[in-house]
């Protein structure tokens, strides 16, 4: 993970994996703005969580950053390119894994899924399908429905789908709401091993400050009424995290109560901060 | 232990269900023999007539007779080719007229108004527009079978979890793929009870069509036995339409319970 050593102040959109420029949506023309003039980068390579209050437009802005919906006003880029449509180098984790594995398909298939819109070679897709869920320790689980295994296994079977697609930019959506706080650690351990793993960059969105200081490289938090871009923190931990060691850390506790309280204040609407104001 | 009990308690289901189907056999026996009215034969003379209609045939064709070959399989034959025309379109347009939320307000009046006209009264239309053949009584089945599985793919489709189409847009599934990868097997469930339904339709429909300018059919062999007062030929080919029904449905159940068993697992309750 060398991520950390190109993020300055320099990053371009150019060279940036996702570069989200000014979002804006309403809900209908003349509707009040949910997401209201957002912008921010990822490098490549990063990982960046995507935190806020709930109500601060998270789901709104993940769609139109992933493509599936076209914001009202504003651009995102993937490696320089104005997105249309979901480009090919992204994928997603939703949020829900029942809604969004196929209750039909066993697992093998639910992971296979993906790739049968890239015209791949019948050996080429069963290595990868293997690979993927290799990678997320779930070899020996092919032939099972999603719904036969437990959240935690089926937020895994729905990460295995995303990395046998190789994107290059992989978005989770709240991805670890809904499983017990035990499984949540061990999926948060396994992002960070894919990510080292395979190295592609990472936007996350959460509602946890722990999650998303104990993830990334950057947090991000948003506002809400409209949701906009409250404040960004570089978080200062080694790149090698721990659930144990590095939740003790005393720069995890400060950097998690400086987070908390920016969520806090983003939550009652007050000042806005400047933009790395620790600079 | 718990395997053994529960074969005990199917046993049990299975024997009380026969018991129930023998008894009331019984009964008509009892009470046609006593009544002693033309009208209304006893059961067994109905069963050894199907026989010696349909049932009597060599063994080289499986047993069956020709009566079986001019009376039985073109009414099947017209039923099913009817209902799976039915099913198929009832299926494509609901599919893709259930994609689109504004399409609701344009479909769903004129399907129910179609929906809830009696089927018979397009009859006479059929029959001058496409006449007195096999085309319109397939034609008129199908007619009919559309409307169950149209307005249940229908609802089904409109109802498929949002997330599932995103996760298929997600990984770049082109949108007709998404009809066939996305759509249909989530709607699967409900499209089987619209089908279900239709099958009985089909009977219903099949029996009509064939009371009109036919040499052949289980229709056409019950309306000439009604007016040549062959009452016990009347009666047998009005148990092996009920035979048919149960069969045909017996069939697809077995069918449904195959291809839909993971929405079993996945919602815990049985099919719609």
């Amino acid at each position: 993970m060398t991520a950390r050593l190109h993020l300055d102040e320099g990053t371009t959109s150019v060279s940036a994996a996702l570069a989200v420029h000014n979002i804006t949506h309403r809900y209908g023309p003349g509707g009040p703005a949910v997401v209201n003039g957002v912008t921010f980068e990822v490098a490549r390579g990063e990982l960046v969580s995507l935190v806020g209050p709930s109500g601060c437009g998270k789901t709104t802005l993940m769609k139109t950053i992933s493509g599936l919906m076209q914001p009202t006003s504003g651009t995102v880029t993937a490696f320089g390119r104005p997105i249309s449509g979901v480009p090919r180098e992204l994928a997603i984790v939703f949020q829900d894994y029942s809604r969004s594995l196929f209750p039909w398909l066993r697992v093998r298939a639910n992971v296979s899924f993906g790739l049968s819109g890239l015209g791949l070679e019948r050996s080429e897709r069963r290595t990868r399908v293997a690979e993927s869920l290799a990678a997320v320790g779930l070899t020996g689980h092919e032939h099972k429905y999603p719904w036969e295994l437990s959240g935690g296994m089926q937020q895994r079977v729905a990460i295995a789908r995303a990395l046998a697609y190789r994107p290059r930019i992989l978005l989770m959506d709240e991805p670890f709401a809904s499983v017990d706080a035990q499984t949540r650690a061990e999926l948060e351990d396994l992002t960070l091993a894919v990510h080292r793993e395979f190295g592609m960059t990472i936007l996350f969105v959460t509602h946890d400050i722990d999650e998303s200081v104990y993830l990334s490289h950057r947090v991000v938090v948003l506002k809400r009424s409209p949701g906009e871009v409250h404040a960004e923190r570089v978080v200062d931990l080694p790149e090698t995290r721990d659930q144990i060691t590095t939740k003790a850390d005393p720069r995890f506790v400060a950097q998690r109560a400086e987070v908390a309280g920016l969520i806090r204040d983003a939550a009652l609407g007050s000042t806005r901060f400047s933009l790395h104001p620790t600079e | 232990m718990s395997l053994l009990r529960l074969t005990g308690r199917a046993a049990r289901a299975l024997v009380v269900k026969l018991g129930l189907v023998v008894a009331l056999l019984a009964l008509w026996q009892v009470l046609t023999v006593e009544a002693q009215n033309i009208f209304f034969p006893t059961p067994a003379d109905i069963a050894v007539r199907m026989r010696e209609l349909w049932f009597s045939g060599p063994a080289a064709h499986l047993f069956v007779t020709g009566g079986f070959t001019t009376d039985v399989v073109p009414s099947v034959a017209r039923a099913l080719a009817g209902w799976a025309l039915g099913g198929l379109v009832g299926i494509a347009v609901g599919l893709v007229a259930g994609r689109w939320a504004r399409a609701q307000g344009y479909v769903d009046p004129p399907v129910n108004f179609i929906r809830s006209l009696p089927k018979p009264a397009i009859v006479p239309l059929f029959l001058i527009v496409l006449g007195a053949n096999d085309r319109m009584r397939i034609a008129l089945i199908a007619f009919g079978c559309i409307w169950p599985v149209l307005l249940n793919t229908l609802q089904a489709t409109r109802a498929v979890e949002p997330t599932l189409r995103d996760t298929g847009t997600a990984f770049g599934i082109s949108l007709p793929r998404q009809f066939a990868m996305i759509s249909l097997p989530a709607a699967a469930p409900r499209i089987a009870a619209g089908l279900r339904v239709s099958l009985g339709l089909a009977l219903i429909l099949m029996v009509l069509s064939e009371w009109s300018l036919t040499q052949h059919g289980l229709g056409n062999f019950l309306l000439t036995s009604q007016r040549s007062y062959q009452v016990l030929d009347m009666w047998a080919a009005v148990a092996m339409l009920g035979l048919l029904g149960y069969l045909l449905n017996l069939a697809f159940l077995a069918l449904e319970k195959r291809l839909l068993a993971w929405h079993v697992g996945f919602t815990g309750t049985p099919l719609p």
